[in-house]
């Protein structure tokens, strides 16, 4: 059933909602046109000097085949950030919805990390992980792996992922225990009664209930991965050791904030932006289906 | 006409106002030890005269710092000055109307300054096609050869020897890894001391039309054979654990600093950050090259950054007065000697050499002389006074991508370098392309800017 509040004033709701709206086309819809904008045209470093160039630097783009190979990377890393993230939190939140003594101290723990800032987050693993002297190196050389992201890409992959992911746990697991602390107990103890032990319970009961939820977080993930992820990438590998972490949205960062090319930087961010609609609209459409409200 | 009046009326009463000193930014990407030894520049500078105060920010690396100055640029917020490192130099000269030639505010403010007190390579660099010098050459180096001294005592190395050729590299690796070093010889900025400079060295060409000093039009050549060589040699050392990879920027410090590698190149400003964290005692020495190769050593290049000015909207003439006296006293024999002599940067004015060879300071230290050597072993000639090609900072990244592909075993050599130099000409162009746009006027001024043009129907 759906709820509806009725405004005898005309205005009124327009004006409650005013400033909402204003601040997203201001820091959403402005800078998107712009983008779009620009993505049409050749500047040079200073922004001083314009010239439309029409398809021009999608035409570059898509004649690089790196920049064809970092779909793939953009892929792998999102589905590992995404699955890695979602679960990891998961088990998270079940673990501590189950505590009794002392919750607070672990949710408090748990959601901590959200507070770290992007970059701060890459240094800090970049540090433990680093080739000579980081500390987690050194008991991996003790257990005789040879840890070098400098130079192996999957080992480069592998510290951006985790890094990523850490970052997004605590956020992830804010919304599962908020999630599981909604599902009626009676549901779960009828469940009991009926002889299921913990794990069944959590697949048919817990789980089914829970999917708004992982929806929900499936596509928030997606476009972490997609958007939000520079900070770590920039702080850590800078897209090497030869563009095995190169994800799309380092590459706007780079060619747009390093190298100043405009232009470039700003096709490549409505390429971006078309893809995340497409994987958004899909997930509302296929993936959706499976939810139960 | 108005504005301007005001402008210079308000100008006047600054001026005129008792005690009132003119703020003069300065935006820098010295950090550590080079960060303290600028700091301390700016206020003897503060302290020597009354009428200016020089306001030094750290803005992050050279990266940052130019970005910073430049989406600042037109908001009265940026900076009167700003550091810039060599990558970036085409870029600054390509936006005439965002920096004011150094030449002329110097002129203008009554200290002008001499293209030829400077070294001939670090002049040429910085300096337009007539031979006036665009930019204060500031924080300049040239990599040079670093070793662990007592890792060579250790091994029974006579630790005034250093390896003077690549080809003595592996001869003396050997004796040290059996005396227990883990890692032989590592590097700080892949390309531009194993690619950038290795082409100058031996008086090979980068680029052409002059290493980009001729014109936009330039063209990556650094895929000779000789590099190919070069890079090939590296890679089987690589496999072998002579040589390891440390990473894109100074990561290669941290290798020698904590001892596992012996070897070492580096800019010569890195003694000032190895004299402050080593634990042991180290020597500086030329760079290696390959004594085959005729004409080698033939000299190395600069690396580091300038002071550029940035153009102010509206007259600012005070400012610019104190900015020309500020450079004016950076440039000084005695200042630029000091800081030469602190940080290992190269003295960038002949006079500055001379006073630090009379001072007696290269009997002291003679590791320090080894950087400016390097640069006056032979008259620069067209291919080597320096790189100066636009869109360089991507065209770097390339080459370490490139040559990262090389270390992990993955590309050849060969097809790694070719494929460096295509990919970077395809950058090249499409630099041409952008300041074709509107040939700027000889005459710097400021353009304001404006969205691009939309057709008239």
């Amino acid at each position: 059933m759906e709820k509806r509040v009725a405004f005898r004033s005309a205005w009124l709701p327009y004006a409650l909602l005013a400033p909402q709206i204003a601040i997203t086309i201001i820091f959403f819809f402005w800078p998107a046109v712009q983008a779009v904008w620009f993505a049409f045209q050749l500047q040079d470093a200073f922004g001083l000097q314009t010239e439309f160039v029409g398809l021009q630097n999608f035409a570059a783009l898509f004649a690089d085949e790196h920049y064809l190979a970092s779909f793939q990377t953009t892929a792998v890393f999102s589905v590992l950030v995404a699955f890695f993230g979602i679960a990891i939190s998961l088990l998270l939140a079940t673990m501590a919805d189950r505590v009794v003594r002392g919750a607070l101290v672990y949710k408090t723990l748990l959601i901590w990390p959200y507070a770290v800032a992007a970059a701060v987050a890459g240094v800090l693993w970049a540090f433990m992980f680093a080739p000579s002297i980081g500390i987690v190196t050194y008991v991996l050389k003790r257990m005789g792996v040879d840890w070098n992201w400098i130079i192996n890409g999957d080992q480069a992959m592998l510290l951006v992922v985790m890094a990523s992911v850490w970052k997004q746990i605590s956020y992830n697991f804010l919304f599962f225990l908020a999630g599981l602390q909604s599902i009626p107990r009676s549901l779960v103890e009828a469940a009991a009664i009926d002889g299921a032990g913990p794990v069944r319970r959590f697949w048919t009961v817990v789980f089914p209930l829970l999917s708004p939820t992982t929806f929900f977080l499936l596509v928030v993930n997606i476009v972490y991965a997609f958007f939000d992820t520079f900070g770590v990438i920039d702080a850590t590998t800078q897209g090497g050791p030869a563009q095995a972490t190169q994800i799309l949205v380092y590459k706007v960062y780079y060619d747009g904030v390093k190298a100043a090319d405009l232009g470039g930087s700003s096709a490549q961010s409505v390429i971006l932006m078309l893809i995340v609609i497409a994987l958004t609209v899909i997930q509302f459409r296929f993936v959706e289906r499976r939810v139960q409200y | 006409m108005i504005r301007t009046l005001v402008a210079a009326a308000v100008l006047l009463g600054a001026a005129g106002n008792a005690g009132a000193q003119q703020e003069i930014r300065l935006w820098h990407a010295m950090s550590g030890a080079l960060g303290e030894a600028l700091e301390a520049l700016v206020q003897r500078f503060n302290g020597a005269q009354r009428d200016y105060r020089v306001v030094p920010e750290h803005k992050g690396s050279y990266e940052d710092t130019m970005i910073a100055a430049l989406t600042a640029q037109g908001t009265g917020a940026g900076p009167h000055l700003v550091q810039v490192y060599e990558v970036g130099t085409a870029h600054m000269m390509a936006a005439r109307s965002a920096v004011r030639p150094l030449w002329q505010v110097m002129a203008e403010g009554g200290e002008p300054i001499d293209a030829k007190a400077f070294l001939p390579a670090v002049a040429s660099y910085f300096s337009d096609n007539a031979g006036k010098l665009l930019a204060l050459p500031f924080s300049v180096s040239t990599p040079i050869l670093f070793y662990n001294k007592d890792a060579f005592r250790k091994a029974k190395l006579d630790p005034e020897q250093p390896p003077k050729s690549w080809y003595e590299f592996p001869k003396v690796i050997e004796v040290l890894r059996d005396a227990g070093v883990e890692c032989g010889y590592t590097t700080t900025w892949p390309s531009w001391v194993l690619i950038e400079n290795m082409s100058t060295w031996h008086n090979q060409d980068f680029a052409t039309r002059d290493n980009g000093l001729g014109g936009l039009d330039a063209r990556l050549v650094f895929n000779t054979h000789l590099m190919v060589r070069h890079v090939s040699t590296l890679s089987s050392w690589a496999r072998a654990g002579y040589f390891t990879y440390a990473g894109r920027r100074i990561e290669g410090e941290q290798r020698f600093l904590a001892g596992e590698c012996a070897l070492l190149t580096a800019a010569s400003s890195s003694s000032a950050a190895l004299r402050r964290s080593a634990g042991f005692d180290f020597g500086e020495a030329q760079l290696p090259h390959y004594d085959d190769v005729k004409g080698a050593p033939h000299h190395s290049m600069i690396g580091g950054a300038a002071l550029w000015v940035m153009a102010m909207a509206g007259p600012k003439r005070a400012e610019y007065r104190g900015v020309a006296k500020f450079l004016a006293w950076l440039a000084k024999p005695e200042v630029q000697a000091e800081w030469h002599q602190q940080t290992g940067y190269v003295p960038v004015t002949r006079a500055a050499y001379e006073l630090t060879r009379k001072q007696g300071f290269y009997a002291v230290r003679p590791g320090q002389e080894i950087a400016i050597r390097q640069l006056l072993l032979n008259n620069p000639t067209r291919e080597s006074r320096g790189i100066r090609i636009g869109e360089f900072q991507k065209i770097r990244t390339i080459i370490e991508e490139e040559l990262e592909a090389v270390w992990d075993g993955t590309k050849p050599p060969k097809l790694a370098l070719d494929q460096a130099a295509e990919r970077g000409n395809q950058l090249l162009r499409h630099f041409e392309a952008q300041h074709r746009i509107g040939l700027e006027p000889a005459v710097p001024g400021r353009t304001p800017r404006r969205p691009a043009k939309t057709p008239k129907k």
